[in-house]
């Protein structure tokens, strides 16, 4: 088991023939991830030789499923095509579409966001502006580094990409059940909610380790969530205490306006639902740690 | 990117929304020939990105040109906390105001839609109404495909309890407000206050509008938008070079890859400074993923250039960045200074883990530079940092 992610998933590519498309997929092929197609009107009916593993380019994401029996597209198309790529996964229902792209329009994000919901949420979105999401040793969609870590007990959940690998590399020993990076951006489709109620349910999961940071107010969202609903130990850590009211810090939606979304407050409400909050990513591998030996 | 008051009248008036006649001005003594256009009489507005501007002085009446001259040079130069009035806004004077009214739209992130906001009760902070009388604020989820047409509009007006007499206007500024609100790719359009004035006309007297930058792309007039005369010059001289910096006030200059690992480097060197004499971080500075030499030779150049900084801290996890280019990054970054001729002599700390951290040590211990320290885990390396910023 895992969330999300097995080695059972087929899974496609949009925006596969790009240069990072490329360098991913051949990366993801190399992690053991079944990819099984590439979408890209102009290129469909090619194929592209990645070290001897021929994948077929699709004209379309609802093509390359009806070939390939695909479950899951990874995106790394442009910003400005990015909308239009997400509206052509949803309209072909396929069950997982991991948006890569950083720097959409909120707009845009919001748009397909909306045009989801209105189809029935068939499609499960990540992202946009995320790293994606591995499960160590069965198959990675996305750009986190495959070699970090291998299967275990713990799963991740974070707005961070490189956080999520510094804490995968913290409890490399240990090992991952799954990881999964939501992005950084105002609208993402997959929040902390969703992976935590999934890593609840997951029985190869025995702890939970959240990585939250400045900006909306998810992870006080989070904290209601796990009290009400997440058994497993959860341990937290949050990035942003030092960042000053109206600065985005990198993410786009890592912005304290006023009172609303400091650290401060997502540690407190986070503690308050018994989480155990790390000072910094080195402490929040420890506590998680000590709960898992303890 | 928030606007001046200005810029949003501007776009107001570009999109249809009703407002008073204005200029901008930057001297007072152009506030004569303004003012004059304008009928005589001018309402002198400070021009900052900050609320509570009325109470500190920065908005008066001039009653001629040659008041408005006075007036525009009591303002130009007045810091509104801590914002320097370097624009003022010559408005039309407004006819009485009968009632001022509040609405907005705005992204609701909690929900993942966007927002109309609308209250009879403007005129004042609307965070106090919210708080204090949260039934006078009407809030409605707008379907960012369905938008706001009329019909939207008037569920808008009949949330909020608009009078009957003044209903059919706001539901078309509504209407109208959110056609700018998708046009202009915005974050945030707020009208405070939508006036009714004497003769019944339904006015937008302030605004505030926050535009959205991952859209500069289908965008291309926002650029002029941008304030740069404001912006730290740290801050303009990284953002021509697409890097993505914040200055701050401390003196432990900080390079890192991904946002948040950046944002808790901050956090990480903000501790261990408790422990040397309470230094912080001097700056936000994120080179993202696979940084090249020049994108490292960049980031170094900018924040060794700032004066407040004492020492930097480079913290790098190689995800699919590897670090051995990173390691070559920097020290090929140092010999592009030094061939530049800028004497390098602030210490850096660097700490580099993950993909080929072994390969990126030895290069950084090969190059023996005088000024690079290495220590290897992020806390151990941001106390080292610290260390030596306070001495």
């Amino acid at each position: 088991m895992a969330i999300f992610l097995t080695k059972d998933s087929k899974v496609i590519v949009q925006g596969m023939t790009g240069a990072t498309g490329m360098k991913h997929t051949k990366l993801m092929l190399g992690d053991g991830t079944n990819i099984v197609g590439g979408v890209n009107p102009r290129k469909a009916g090619t194929t592209v030789d990645f070290d001897g593993t021929e994948v077929p380019v699709f004209g379309t994401v609802a093509e390359a499923m009806e070939k390939t029996g695909a479950d899951v597209s990874v995106l790394f198309v442009p910003p400005a095509f990015s909308k239009a790529a997400v509206i052509e996964a949803i309209d072909a229902e396929i069950p997982l579409a991991v948006v890569i792209t950083e720097g959409i329009a909120v707009h845009d994000s919001a748009a397909f966001w909306a045009y989801a919901i209105s189809k029935g949420n068939k499609t499960r979105i990540i992202g946009p502006n995320c790293p994606g999401l591995i499960t160590p040793g069965q198959s990675n969609a996305g750009i986190i580094p495959g070699d970090i870590t291998k299967p275990g007990r713990i799963g991740l959940v974070s707005k961070s990409g490189t956080l999520t690998y510094q804490m995968m590399y913290e409890l490399r020993d240990i090992g991952f059940s799954s990881a999964v990076g939501i992005g950084g951006d105002p609208v993402v489709g997959t929040t902390h909610i969703d992976a935590l109620a999934a890593f609840e349910a997951d029985p190869d999961t025995e702890l939970i380790v959240m990585i939250g940071e400045i900006g909306g107010d998810a992870e006080e969202r989070a904290a209601d969530f796990i009290k009400a609903n997440v058994t497993k130990p959860v341990v937290g850590y949050v990035a942003g205490f030092t960042a000053p009211e109206g600065k985005t810090m990198g993410h786009a939606g890592a912005i304290v306006s006023g009172s609303s979304g400091t650290a401060q407050a997502k540690k407190e409400a986070l503690e308050a639902a018994g989480v155990k909050v790390g000072k910094t990513p080195t402490e929040t591998a420890k506590l998680a740690r000590e709960l898992l030996n303890g | 990117m928030d606007l001046f008051e200005y810029q949003a009248r501007d776009l107001f008036a570009k999109h249809g929304v009703p407002v008073l006649a204005g200029e901008v001005i930057d001297t007072p003594e152009a506030a004569r020939a303004v003012t004059e256009r304008l009928g005589g009489r001018s309402v002198v507005k400070a021009q900052v990105k900050v609320g509570g501007r009325g109470k500190a002085g920065g908005v008066k009446l001039a009653s001629s040109p040659d008041d408005a001259v006075e007036k525009a040079g009591q303002i130009l130069g007045m810091d509104i906390k801590g914002h320097t009035v370097h624009k003022v806004m010559l408005a039309e004077t407004a006819p009485d105001i009968a009632e001022e009214y509040y609405v907005s739209y705005l992204l609701d992130r909690t929900n993942r839609t966007f927002l109309a906001m609308a209250s009879v009760e403007g005129g004042m902070d609307i965070e106090e109404v919210a708080a204090n009388k949260p039934e006078a604020l009407a809030k409605i989820p707008v379907n960012a495909n369905e938008g706001v047409g009329l019909e939207k509009a008037r569920e808008i007006v009949a949330a909020a309890k608009f009078p009957a007499e003044v209903a059919d206007q706001v539901a078309d500024i509504l209407v109208t407000l959110w056609k700018t609100f998708i046009a202009e790719d915005a974050l945030l359009i707020e009208v405070n206050p939508l006036a009714k004035v004497a003769d019944g006309r339904v006015i937008a007297l302030d605004g505030k509008v926050s535009l959205d930058e991952n859209a500069d792309f289908r965008q291309p007039e926002h650029e002029a938008l941008e304030d740069k005369a404001a912006a730290n010059p740290l801050e303009a001289a990284a953002k021509a070079k697409n890097l993505n910096y914040v200055k701050l006030d401390g003196e432990v200059g900080i390079i890192g890859n991904g946002a948040g690992l950046v944002m808790s480097t901050l956090d990480v060197v903000a501790y261990a400074g408790e422990n040397h004499g309470g230094v912080k971080p001097a700056n936000f500075l994120d080179i993202g993923g696979g940084a090249s030499a020049e994108v490292m030779a960049n980031g170094l150049e900018i924040i060794l250039g700032d004066p407040d900084v004492k020492s930097v801290f480079v913290n790098v996890f190689g995800g699919i960045t590897a670090c051995d280019e990173v390691a070559k990054g920097i020290v090929q970054a140092l010999e592009l200074l030094k061939a530049k001729g800028e004497d390098v002599t602030k210490p850096l700390v660097v700490r580099l883990d993950g993909n080929n951290a072994e390969l990126g040590r030895k290069i950084l211990s090969d190059a023996n530079h005088p000024l690079v320290q290495r220590v290897d885990t992020m806390d151990g390396a941001a106390d080292k940092a610290a260390e030596l910023a306070a001495k």
